[in-house]
């Protein structure tokens, strides 16, 4: 009788049921609802999300996804992005790409993040998949312009090529020049990272001019202001652009020409670039200003009033990436200006001076929080903080959903009071019910952590630096917040009681970090050996972990849930604890 | 405190120890002890651990503060320009098998940028003349302007060319002949 209803529905009305759902979180829950949807479900699936590139391995994806077209990688923990994963660590695609190689000619689209990609990897790409249309490559490494030669050559329905943030070794600006004259698809170009001298130029302007459809285009550092201009008469259709290097001898037909090319770009929703600002020419975007969603800022070192001027002219503005050269005086005017605004940035442009550099303190975050409804996420740098902005921020606004502060002095005390912050940071996951990500600074005991774990219930990621007193510190948070999946702890005198109280909560996380911590290397072994779908690495250059007392606090240790076992390509100075032995070299 | 009894191991199975030994017990019979967990020593066990001597000082705080490779060096190229006034170029000469760099507002004009180079690359610059360019040498000094021009060093005033000019370039006298040199 019950069998009758499961198969009430034909297969094809559920798979077309299920090509309305694109999400991975739904795609997974609705394969968990029966073994005939589990089984509709694998062979829809068209797109496939991995958060850890060690937890699965590719054969198992290939095996249960047969059929899809695109997929998204990500290899090294987030705080590589900070040094602090030792170079040859892992992360390696090239395993990914062989296998898919073989088995899925009809792939579209790769998506890494924090990998390690080699120009054999983009050779194999540019080889195998005859309709590759996208490759995003987020703050990778391990390749040179001649794999992108390989990529531009091969893929003929290239539509989005982005190397954001990514160590790329340039051997030749040529690259460019490697897209065949036939070639018309591009719809999305990302090389701001790249860092070569010479830009082939004639190629980039013949390689716009002909691809029509071209609706991103951020260029690089390289490429100098009087090159925009042709650059953007090819292209008035942009709706994101970046500029390469925004200076040049302030010349009247140089800048005409510029503001001219400006305002006939009339879908310019997204601008970002403009290194080495000379502040003459930033008038020259005033007609594009006032439709600007995004505005990247952050390597503009230019001051608060030609700031203010900037932003004032962009009442939509709805994320802005800037220095703290805005100071709190600028963030008042952002405040006032910019009602849509939905994420600021705001980086530190003397992060290693001892002493304040610009006037931006914790004043400009509350001005800010007050003034912009719709503000939700939050990267804030600066060099005091107290409790009672804390508080006023979190009433204020307690839709944040991310909330990253960086007082950039560790342990830095409440200004005012001399106090931890515990309080004001508590405030922030009491009011901010939504909130999914948070960054930690400045004097924290373990009080905050029991706010945290108290409140945080729909908290995803955290991340922790010089901070708590004790092991219960790490126990509140692991026990209480519910929806963390990654964890991330640098400096902090966590050890093993709170890690082994909880390390069945640990398979329910994507990852944990722990570095220049208390953990000794006989919890990891133990941790290891009882928790046979964990990962546990201990990463520690200064040689085996054996070579020390067992009690012996590991440099850095890396746990992950997994269900492909111990990795093979480890580098020697990690070492996975393995149920069997209780070290693998 | 409730959460105290939280971290009961005994309720877990993961301990360091036998089963059936108490948690006093757990103390290795070793001369380093477990770090506490009622002080915050733990980051003191470590170092003892390592026998190092004093905690890291803030220069030598690896990735922090959390800010990414790129934007530490665009910041630090801006910085140093700042600071110093710097402004360097590369310098190359035909037959040179590496290029050098120099700071173009390290001298005052032209006769000290040419005996610098000269004493660089050992070579010596002709007489310089309007009409004839450099005259008396097989080498002749060139530079890149912003426009991505070559051009005969010495025509312009001395502020002129030290804001035009991105790279100098040592060239023989027989491919200068472009540029008004009489060999």
């Amino acid at each position: 009788m019950h069998k009758k209803m499961a198969f009430s529905f034909p297969d094809e009305v559920l798979e077309h049921v299920f090509s309305f759902i694109q999400s991975d979180k739904d795609r997974n829950a609705v394969s968990m609802v029966c073994k005939s949807w589990y089984e509709i479900e694998r062979w829809c699936r068209r797109k496939v999300f991995v958060g850890n590139c060690y937890a699965v391995s590719p054969r198992m994806v290939i095996r249960r996804f047969p059929e899809f077209r695109s997929i998204e990688l990500k290899g090294k923990p987030h705080f590589a992005d900070f040094n602090l994963v030792p170079d040859g660590w892992g992360g390696y695609v090239s395993p990914w790409i062989e296998e898919m190689a073989g088995a899925y000619p009809w792939l579209e689209e790769i998506r890494l993040k924090r990998m390690v990609v080699t120009d054999e990897s983009l050779e194999l790409i540019a080889k195998s998949f005859k309709n590759f249309k996208v490759l995003v490559l987020s703050s990778c490494e391990g390749f040179s312009t001649d794999g992108l030669a390989a990529i531009a050559a091969s893929c003929k329905n290239l539509k989005e090529l982005d190397l954001r943030d990514c160590e790329v070794d340039d051997l030749s600006a040529h690259w460019l020049s490697h897209f065949p004259e036939t070639y018309t698809s591009l719809v999305s170009l990302n090389i701001s990272c790249l860092g070569s001298d010479e830009v082939s130029f004639s190629a980039l302007e013949r390689l716009v001019g002909r691809c029509t459809n071209l609706k991103t285009l951020r260029l690089n550092r390289a490429v100098p202001l009087d090159k925009i201009a042709n650059i953007l008469r090819h292209a008035p259709q942009l709706v994101e652009f970046g500029t390469g290097t925004y200076t040049a001898d302030v010349r009247p037909d140089v800048y005409s020409d510029l503001a001219g090319v400006f305002s006939s770009c009339k879908e310019l929703k997204s601008l970002s670039g403009f290194w080495d600002v000379a502040p003459d020419y930033l008038p020259a975007i005033y007609p594009v200003c006032s439709k600007l969603t995004s505005l990247n800022l952050s390597y503009a070192t230019i001051q608060s009033p030609d700031l203010i001027k900037l932003v004032s002219h962009c009442p939509n503005l709805q994320r802005l990436l800037v220095l703290d050269y805005i100071e709190d005086s600028g963030l008042e005017v952002l405040a006032s200006s910019c009602k849509d605004l939905q994420e600021l940035r705001v980086f530190p442009s003397d992060p290693y001076g001892a002493e304040p550099n610009v006037s931006l303190t914790e004043q400009g975050l509350v001005a800010v929080s007050l003034g912009c409804p719709k503000l939700q996420s939050v990267l804030y740098f600066c060099r005091r903080m107290s409790n009672e902005a804390l508080v006023t921020i979190a009433r204020n606004r307690p839709n944040f959903t991310r909330f990253r502060l960086c007082i950039i002095e560790p342990k830095t005390a409440d200004y005012l009071t001399l106090e931890p912050l515990d309080v004001g940071f508590g405030a922030i996951v009491q009011y901010c019910k939504d909130l999914k990500r948070l960054s930690l600074s400045g004097l924290l005991t373990d009080r905050v952590f029991e706010y945290i774990g108290t409140y945080a219930k729909k908290l995803e990621m955290l991340s922790v630096a010089f901070a708590g007193d004790s092991d219960l510190g790490l126990h509140h948070v692991l026990s209480g917040c519910e929806s963390l999946r990654k964890l991330e702890i640098r400096d902090c005198p966590f050890g093993d009681k709170a890690l082994l109280a909880n390390a069945a909560k640990l398979e329910t996380m994507r990852s944990l970090w722990m570095s220049s911590c208390a953990v000794s290397f006989a919890a990891c072994k133990l941790l290891g050996q009882k928790m046979p779908r964990l990962n546990v690495e201990v990463i520690d250059e200064r040689g085996p972990p054996d070579s020390r007392p067992e009690n012996c606090p590991v440099d850095k240790l890396y746990i992950y849930r997994s269900i492909a076992g111990p990795r093979f390509d480890m580098p020697p100075f990690v070492w996975t604890m393995d149920e069997d032995s209780g070290l693998r070299l | 405190m409730v959460l105290e009894k939280d971290l009961n191991l005994d309720a877990t199975e993961l301990r360091l120890g036998l089963p059936g030994s108490s948690e006093e017990s757990l103390r290795i019979s070793n001369k380093r002890a477990l770090p506490n967990m009622n002080d915050d020593s733990g980051v003191a066990a470590a170092k003892k651990c390592d026998q190092e001597t004093a905690p890291p000082t803030k220069a030598q705080v690896v990735g922090w503060p959390p800010i990414r490779s790129y934007r530490k060096n665009s910041l630090q190229t801006k910085k140093t320009e700042a600071e110093t006034g710097g402004m360097y170029v590369k310098v190359s000469m035909d037959g040179a098998p590496y290029l050098r760099k120099i700071d173009l507002k390290v001298y005052k004009g032209y006769p000290e940028l040419f005996k610098a180079l000269e004493d660089m690359f050992k070579f010596k610059v002709g007489k310089y003349s309007e009409r004839e360019g450099y005259n008396g040498s097989e080498f002749v000094p060139t530079y890149e302007d912003k426009d991505g021009d070559w051009m005969l060093v010495g025509d312009v005033p001395w502020e002129m060319f030290i804001n035009a000019c991105k790279r100098l370039r040592i060239v023989r006298g027989s491919e200068a002949r472009g540029l008004g040199c009489v060999v």
